[in-house]
């Protein structure tokens, strides 16, 4: 479809609607074996090699529960506050698709794994104060994945044929559900953050979106603010990243809005968002929906969590990030825009808890974590999981400035040797006789010293131009190598000159 | 040797004693096979090197002193729906004509790891999809004991291989009857052992809730000692069940006097009286041996068949869905869009009696449908459950008749598929249930067409049912 085809509606009469949205988000669990068999879900084999009789759906072939898939599911959902249901059943959802080797999908239908939970969001808007807001969680339910269809690449015939690689075939997902709950594209964004930052701490998947480990449907409906009925839904499939997300939603909401401003109906169907041209396009009709014909999966007994073993998974988990934003908030004095940068990933909070633990001031930790050392990470490409620079030390960098021993000057310069050496920041300070310069007999004695070279400047700050002290404090600072306290040499020159 | 008239025992002496060795039986069995194949059409593929192939582990076995397993050298015919690594498995079925399966059945790996010869691959209806053999697309079976006759279905070819001698026993299939209705038309023993005991590894599904594999023999013994082999859990089957295997054999030759046995009334109304005299003097067999006998009532079987065949075909629309055209089936060639392959494929691919029960299936799990088809079937289901239950509060067993009449000419009853489906009515009940059930020869009509006693206990009870089977067996003798 063309984009001239497509009508959108102006900002300002997209202001006059409200916009509801739910997410349907697909999840790779991090087993290290397929959902129902023991081929590897190992990403990048060659095409059609980790693959078995089950997983090809070969004449026979029966499913076996992987017990791996069934915790993180669980711990998932007990991540997003759900229920577990004790006793749930998988079912067969039917259809034809060349990469669907049994012509059904085992998932869940009316008995999921996992109901009724939530999920607490910041929501960042551009240019507008930061608020939180509950999610609503519908269900968590299991499932297996389909192959992969190569329609385009480097196969010569690719005009006339599909090629097929099945070794995503029963790779085990988590769908999760929301309530449609979400008012802004802003707000499906940070849902969909913060549920890939739960998954990614509890290492239930993870979510590497450009392998697909992450996946998001969105339902979007515009309706008259006030209005209580909900508009009638689209629901756009298949977005693997936040900007495609951000993208469609606000896309689909402009369509909508346009379309029920022209008096027009907007049609229950399924869109696909097109990357290329940013827009989304009919798939299939409410009536040309597929009649999934679900039933009970008669291979598979029933999946039962026992309420020990629930709890013993639950015992396993870590602290979430919503939880450790807060205490950051809370223990270190920590802004919400810094909390949630340290928080970002596990590893990231993990790292920056520790520095925090070994210092004397947690919020100046903060600043060089963010600063300094994600600077330099950046710089040589690589994580915070692999930094040279352990995080007592640099818990220990930010002490020393508290303590008055360096300026944060001389900090700067000790982080770049720290980083390059691994060595600890007091063995630095010591060593190059970087330490910071607080005697005032020794202060003074330089004072004197710069005083008497500049008798100009002296005159000129007698005379009123006061502004001169910058200068003598450099002269100062520069000839004391940087050492000196800058507080106590203001101090000091300031009485000199009175 | 005289293959049709040896079993298990007497070839388990017979290797002991040096008179056969296990490759000189295989080399028997796939002779006599090609010989006597043509009369019945009852294989669809030969296995000779693979039989011949663990014949000769058999043998070194021996030499070395080894224990060679307990079916060392019998010849054993698999269901065609049965997968065998290397041995093409086509479910009786046009659309997979040349599959080649890449991995065999539990049964089959157990089986031959006690040593049995796997001679060929039975005919059996599409998906054993049948009561008759007639709806195989490699021809029908041929009943050997009347040639113009059926032998049953849908495990026709199993049953007929071993009435006819070309093997000792055989794997068959059962989702509604598929094993005991041809072990009663061609007057052989047929098990269909409780849901759970055999794995379904490798049985291509029809209709996964019913469907089990079962052994026949012409012996009870002899059935007992391959369900012995195959029965108990598999971890490649969720749906296998733990419970202990008990020693089937050893059941066959226990007393059976005061085991009490129930004659439910549902299943003798309306039964052909040639069949009814028949199953009668059977039970004044079982009478003069000590077992008591009582009425009771199944009052549900009323709506069994049609219970059965909802969910059959719901579940098989769905197991059928695989075989599309795509991977290792039939593919049409003359399409040009994808929707058009699939129709293509699966309309040259599968049979009438296929495509009615994928047809029936898809339309009630269709939206707005599930609830009153369905639902209501499963709801049906727990209901047949629940009379057999309360039944075996007061009995050992049950026993009924396995067919209201005898095997018919072929072609009879093709055009009728309703009345096809009502020959089921016996023996669908057990598989509803998930109880275990046989088929005892029990006599002949005047016409001298074999009738089979159906001996139905509770679940995981098989020893309860080669006791009685047994001394029946002996009795007639
Ligand atoms: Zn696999």
């Amino acid at each position: 479809m063309a984009s001239s085809t497509i009508e959108l509606a102006a900002p300002d009469v997209i202001a006059k609607y409200e916009v509801v949205i739910g997410l349907e988000v697909h999840v790779q669990l991090a087993t290290n074996t397929k959902i129902f068999c023991s081929c590897p879900t190992s990403f990048g084999a060659p095409p059609n090699t980790n693959v078995c009789p089950v997983c090809l759906g070969l004449p026979g072939a029966l499913p076996v529960m992987n017990r791996r898939a069934v915790e993180l599911g669980s711990q998932a959902a007990i991540s997003l506050h759900c229920n577990v249901n004790p006793f749930s059943r998988m079912a067969r959802k039917n259809y034809f698709y060349p990469d669907l080797p049994k012509g059904y999908q085992i998932s869940q239908f009316d008995q999921p794994l996992a109901e009724h939970g939530f999920l607490d969001i910041t929501v960042t808007p551009e240019g507008e104060p930061a608020y939180k807001k509950r999610v609503g969680i519908t269900r968590l339910h299991l499932e297996d994945d389909a192959g992969k269809s190569l329609h385009d690449g480097s196969f010569k015939d690719m005009d006339r044929y599909t090629y097929i690689d099945l070794n995503r075939s029963g790779t085990p997902l988590a769908e999760i559900v929301s309530e449609p709950d979400m008012r802004s594209s802003d707000e499906a964004v940070a849902y969909l953050t913060e549920l890939k930052q739960v998954m990614q701490y509890i290492n239930a998947s993870t979510c590497d979106m450009e392998k697909g480990h992450l996946r998001a449907d969105a339902n979007v409906s515009v309706r008259l603010k006030g209005a209580e009925k909900l508009g009638t839904r689209a629901e756009v499939k298949n977005l693997n990243s936040f900007r495609f997300l951000k993208a469609a939603i606000e896309f689909e909401v402009a369509r909508q809005v346009a379309i029920v401003e022209a008096g027009g109906k907007i049609h229950q169907e399924t869109r696909l968002y097109d990357t290329e041209s940013g827009e989304t396009v009919g798939m299939r009709s409410k009536e040309q929906a597929h009649d999934y014909r679900y039933f009970p999966e008669p291979d598979l007994v029933p999946v039962r969590v026992s309420e020990k073993w629930r709890e013993q998974l639950r015992a396993e988990l870590p602290e979430l990030p919503f939880d450790r934003r807060a205490r950051f908030i809370n223990d270190y004095g920590l802004r919400e825009y810094d909390a949630q940068v340290l928080t970002a990933t596990r590893d990231m909070s993990d790292y920056y808890e520790q520095a925090a633990k070994a210092s004397e001031d947690p919020k100046g930790t903060a600043n060089f974590v963010m600063g300094d050392l994600m600077g330099a990470l950046k710089g040589e490409g690589k994580e915070i999981s692999e930094s040279p620079v352990p995080p007592e030390h640099m818990g220990e960098l930010a002490t020393l400035i508290k303590r008055g021993e360096i300026s944060g000057k001389l900090a700067k310069e000790i982080f770049v040797k720290m980083f390059a050496e691994g060595t600890r920041p007091s063995v630095i300070m010591e060593r190059d006789g970087l330490k910071q310069i607080s005697d005032t007999g020794a202060i003074e004695k330089i004072i004197d010293e710069v005083l008497a070279a500049n008798p100009k400047q002296v005159e000129q700050y007698k005379s009123g131009k006061t502004a001169v002290a910058g200068f003598l404090v450099g002269q100062v600072m520069k000839l004391s190598k940087g050492q000196a306290n800058p507080g106590t040499v203001n101090e000091m020159l300031a009485k000199k000159l009175a | 040797m005289n293959l049709a008239q040896l079993t298990i025992p007497q070839i388990q002496q017979g290797l002991k004693d040096k008179q056969f060795s296990a490759v000189e039986l295989a080399t028997e069995a796939a002779q006599f096979a090609a010989a006597e194949n043509p009369k019945t059409n009852a294989y669809i593929t030969l296995s000779p090197d693979r039989a011949l192939a663990t014949a000769r582990l058999v043998d070194e076995k021996i030499a070395r002193g080894e224990d060679a397993g307990a079916l060392a050298g019998v010849p054993v015919a698999v269901k065609d729906v049965i997968v065998t690594k290397g041995v093409r498995t086509t479910c009786g079925s046009k659309i997979l004509a040349n599959y080649i399966p890449p991995y065999d059945a539990t049964a089959v790996e157990r089986l031959e790891q006690a040593g049995g010869l796997v001679v060929g691959k039975a005919n059996c209806d599409e998906f054993a999809m049948g009561s008759s053999n007639e709806n195989s697309a490699f021809g029908p079976v041929r009943n050997p004991v009347a040639l113009d006759r059926v032998p049953g279905g849908s495990s026709g070819g199993s049953a007929a291989v071993v009435a006819q001698g070309t093997a000792v026993v055989s794997l068959g299939s059962d989702t509604g009857g598929s094993i005991r209705q041809p072990a009663s038309f061609c007057g052989v023993v047929g098990v269909t052992p409780t849901y759970g005991r055999v794995s379904r590894y490798g049985l291509s599904a029809y209709a996964s809730s019913l469907d089990h594999i079962g052994p026949f023999g012409r012996t009870v013994e002899d059935a007992a000692a391959l369900l012995g082999v195959i029965a108990g859990r598999d971890e490649w089957d969720s749906t296998s069940a733990a419970a202990p295997v008990e020693d089937y054999v050893a059941a066959c030759r226990q007393d059976v006097r005061g085991m009490k046995i129930g004659l439910p009334k549902e299943y003798f109304a309306g039964l052909a009286a040639e069949t009814g005299d028949i199953i009668a003097a059977a039970v004044e067999t079982l009478k003069s041996l000590g077992v008591e006998v009582v009425d009771v009532s199944l009052p549900a079987t009323d709506y069994a068949v049609a219970c059965y065949y909802i969910i059959a075909t719901a579940e098989a629309s769905s197991n059928l869905a695989r075989y599309d055209g795509v991977r290792y089936t039939h593919r049409s060639d003359s399409s040009r869009t994808l929707a058009e392959m699939y129709r293509n494929s699966r309309g040259e691919g599968f049979g009438a009696e296929c495509k009615r029960r994928i047809m029936l299936g898809t339309y009630v799990l269709s939206h707005g449908y599930y609830d009153a088809y369905y639902l209501k079937a499963q709801k049906v289901r727990a209901l047949i459950a629940q009379d057999f239950a309360r039944a075996f509060e007061q009995v050992d067993a049950i026993v009924t008749p396995v067919s209201p009449f005898p095997a018919w000419k072929l072609g009879e009853k093709v055009d009728d598929p309703v009345a096809m489906y009502l020959s089921d009515i016996y023996t669908i009940t057990c598989d509803l249930a998930g109880i275990p059930g046989m088929s005892v020869p029990c006599g002949a009509t005047p016409e001298g067409l074999p009738v089979g006693m159906q001996i139905l206990t509770k679940h995981f009870d098989e020893s309860g049912m080669f006791r009685l089977a047994g001394a029946f067996e002996r009795a007639r003798a």
